[in-house]
């Protein structure tokens, strides 16, 4: 931590409030996060793991600046952005940017690729969208489509090229961070694969940052150089993918790793526990992970366990971290 | 029974399904044959259009008005191609049911959730209301839905995900039927729900005896749930047999190409994936001869002259290729990597 981080976030927490439901109470609440705190260094990538509900996309959302969160604050560059004026957050947006999950939900079907492409620059630059043409040009060619495309509209291209259009569109302000939710889930695996390619010659050719949002694991290991394993709005355990995926400290972790099917010859099915899902809305006191856990006791139930570290850039939030690092690891697929 | 004890469950000859797409007629499935036995597993592997849904739907026959399908699709030594539509309607739910992929579109928002797990026992069991009802609670009780006496009157959206799937496969197995099509049931939920799902699918097929032919695009989730697979890519099998047996020895460079392809858990960041090279063809304009010579880096001539006959590559191993000389010659299979 010798230089200031590219994307600081300290004790972000972010509430949501149910409709009400009856006019003496007050309405509920859901928690959607209860306090992440995450660096990212500038040119590294930090992955997110976790389940619907456990809080990522929220998370994506508040770096993105697009909510205001309840507490906690997101630096970017120093700049807490939600401190700064409307004006400068606009001005400051081209340092930010996003690719979205659905190629096919995320371009406007009725606009030309120029005029998508472009258009980070005609909001940030307020100029004419023609004088844009090179810069359009350019960054196509990065992204491996052709300079002809441009007159093209999103319907001719297959998911693929169109999750590089949006691709396009997120480095055209040559952005210093990429948070990409879910960006190779609709996509086929064949064609996933050369979009991870081009995401991971993008970052060595730009020195770009990614966050990451997947609940695939094998992706985030490919392409991150960190990863935070979220459960109900809370880091659970975060380090380099090898520590986690290799010697994992939180049973959640473990049970991710554990679900993931693999490819083996002669392999039967593996059993799998049944496992209730927790809910969002209520503060229980202890972990919250510790109704699934199967090595849950009193002490679990009753005082929450913090961020500690297991290793090197290593932390878990468990009570029993040392006895999941001490169970037999999960095969890793060669 | 007795007499039908020899004839597969379901018998696919030469099945060819034409569609009307917006850019022209389509051939969406070109000669796929298969027969699959009684309490028989099968998977059908492949990416966005190569066939797969429509296979199963022209089973189902549940195709659009317009298609035009040819060949024989047998069940239990029965023609089911050219059935009339109410013929059609006593079978299906009943004899042959299908889970679809997204557990939200498949179930109906406006009713609840009893009233649609009931209709194929009012349906086709003609059981009355109090009846349907009780084994109603009963199937969700079987599927693991939490406290079913009271949740039976609730509507699909008071469920998550993983419950709303559990209810369409209470609904699909609802007449206890002898097929059981799964199109992705998985491809939409979390992987720890998945595990869950796989594994209630997988003890309801062997409490049953059902047969059951499952669909997806992952090839973990294939491998460590069917006896059988098939590989299909522009239409077409590419690549058959039992899945161990494939998964060690890969014949088809398609199938090789999806294995490699894979992200895999422990593959560390500055190693490149291996890609396919090109896109998923659209189905109105295939290549002529081999659908995958376009993307293929085997290709020869021969190979764009006409579609390669299958080749017996091991026991029961069938692979529609005409190098598999060079495409074998490195073995590409789980056990080798």
């Amino acid at each position: 931590m010798s230089t200031a981080p590219l994307l600081d976030v300290r004790d972000l927490e972010q509430r949501y409030t149910l409709p009400r439901e009856s006019l003496f109470r007050p309405p509920g609440q859901v928690r959607a996060l209860n306090g992440v705190s995450v660096q990212v260094q500038a040119g590294k990538s930090l992955g997110i793991v976790g389940e619907s509900g456990s809080g990522k996309s929220t998370f994506a959302r508040l770096v993105m600046a697009l909510e205001r969160p309840t507490s906690g604050q997101v630096a970017l560059l120093g700049r807490d952005l939600n401190r700064i004026s409307a004006d400068e957050l606009r001005r400051a947006r081209r340092d930010f940017q996003m690719v979205f999950q659905d190629p096919y939900g995320s371009l406007d079907p009725r606009q030309t690729i120029a005029r998508i492409v472009a258009e980070p620059l005609t909001v940030m630059e307020g100029a004419d969208r023609t004088t844009f043409r090179d810069r359009v040009a350019a960054v196509l060619r990065q992204v491996g489509l052709r300079d002809a495309d441009m007159d093209k509209y999103p319907h001719e291209f297959s998911g693929g090229q169109r999750q590089r259009i949006a691709i396009a569109r997120a480095l055209i302000t040559q952005p210093k961070l990429i948070v990409a939710d879910e960006p190779v889930s609709a996509l086929d695996v064949s064609v996933q694969a050369q979009v991870l390619n081009l995401m991971q010659d993008l970052q060595e050719q730009f020195g770009l940052s990614y966050i990451l949002i997947s609940h695939d694991l094998a992706v985030v290991d490919y392409l991150c150089d960190e990863v935070a394993v979220m459960y109900l709005g809370r880091i659970v355990e975060q380090g380099r993918p090898e520590d986690l995926f290799e010697c994992c400290a939180h049973p959640y972790t473990r049970a991710l790793l554990d679900a993931v099917p693999r490819v083996r010859a002669g392999g039967s099915r593996r059993r799998r526990g049944a496992q209730a899902i927790a809910s969002q809305s209520a503060a229980a006191a202890g972990c919250p992970y510790a109704s699934r856990c199967t090595l849950a006791d009193q002490h679990c139930r009753e005082v929450p366990p913090a961020l500690r570290k297991m290793g090197e850039g290593h932390l878990a939030a468990c009570h029993k971290a040392e006895a999941v690092m001490a169970l037999p690891q999960a095969a890793v697929e060669g | 029974m007795d007499e039908r004890s020899n004839v597969p469950l379901i018998e696919v000859e030469n099945l060819d399904v034409r569609l009307n797409t917006s850019r022209g007629p389509a051939r969406a499935v070109r000669g796929v044959s298969f027969a699959l036995e009684r309490g028989e597993t099968l998977g059908l592997v492949g990416e966005s259009g190569c066939g797969k849904s429509v296979t199963a739907l022209s089973l189902m026959g549940l195709l659009p008005d317009s298609a035009a399908v040819t060949g024989s699709i047998k069940l239990d030594g029965d023609e089911l191609v050219g059935l009339s539509d109410a013929d059609y309607c006593r079978l299906r739910g009943n004899r042959i049911s299908m889970i679809f992929q997204e557990p939200m579109t498949a179930l109906n928002p406006m009713h609840t959730i009893g009233n649609q797990v009931a209709e194929p026992l009012r349906r086709h069991k003609k059981y009355s209301a109090a009846q349907a009802r009780r084994e109603t609670i009963a199937l969700l009780d079987r599927v693991g839905l939490p406290d079913p006496a009271r949740r039976v009157d609730a509507y699909p959206h008071q469920f998550s995900g993983g419950q709303r799937q559990r209810i369409t496969i209470a609904m699909a197995l609802a007449c206890e039927p002898d097929l059981l099509i799964a199109d992705e049931p998985t491809t939409a939920l979390d992987v720890t729900i998945q595990g869950q799902i796989l594994d209630l699918i997988a003890d309801l097929v062997e409490e049953r005896g059902m047969s059951m032919i499952l669909i997806s695009h992952d090839l973990g989730v294939i491998a460590e749930n069917v006896q059988r697979m098939m590989v299909m890519y522009g239409g077409t099998v590419v690549e058959s047999g039992p899945t161990d047996e494939v998964f060690r020895r890969m014949g088809h460079p398609y199938t090789q190409g999806l294995f490699r392809a894979r992200p895999k858990l422990g593959a560390r960041k500055g190693t490149r994936l291996k890609t396919i090279s090109g896109t998923v063809p659209e189905l109105a304009d295939l290549p002529s001869g081999c659908t995958f010579s376009d993307r293929c880096p085997l290709v020869i001539d021969q190979c764009r002259a006409a579609l390669p006959p299958m080749v017996d590559v091991g026991p029961g191993h069938l692979v529609r290729c005409i190098r598999t000389d060079v495409s074998m010659a490195e073995p590409v299979g789980a056990l080798t990597a």
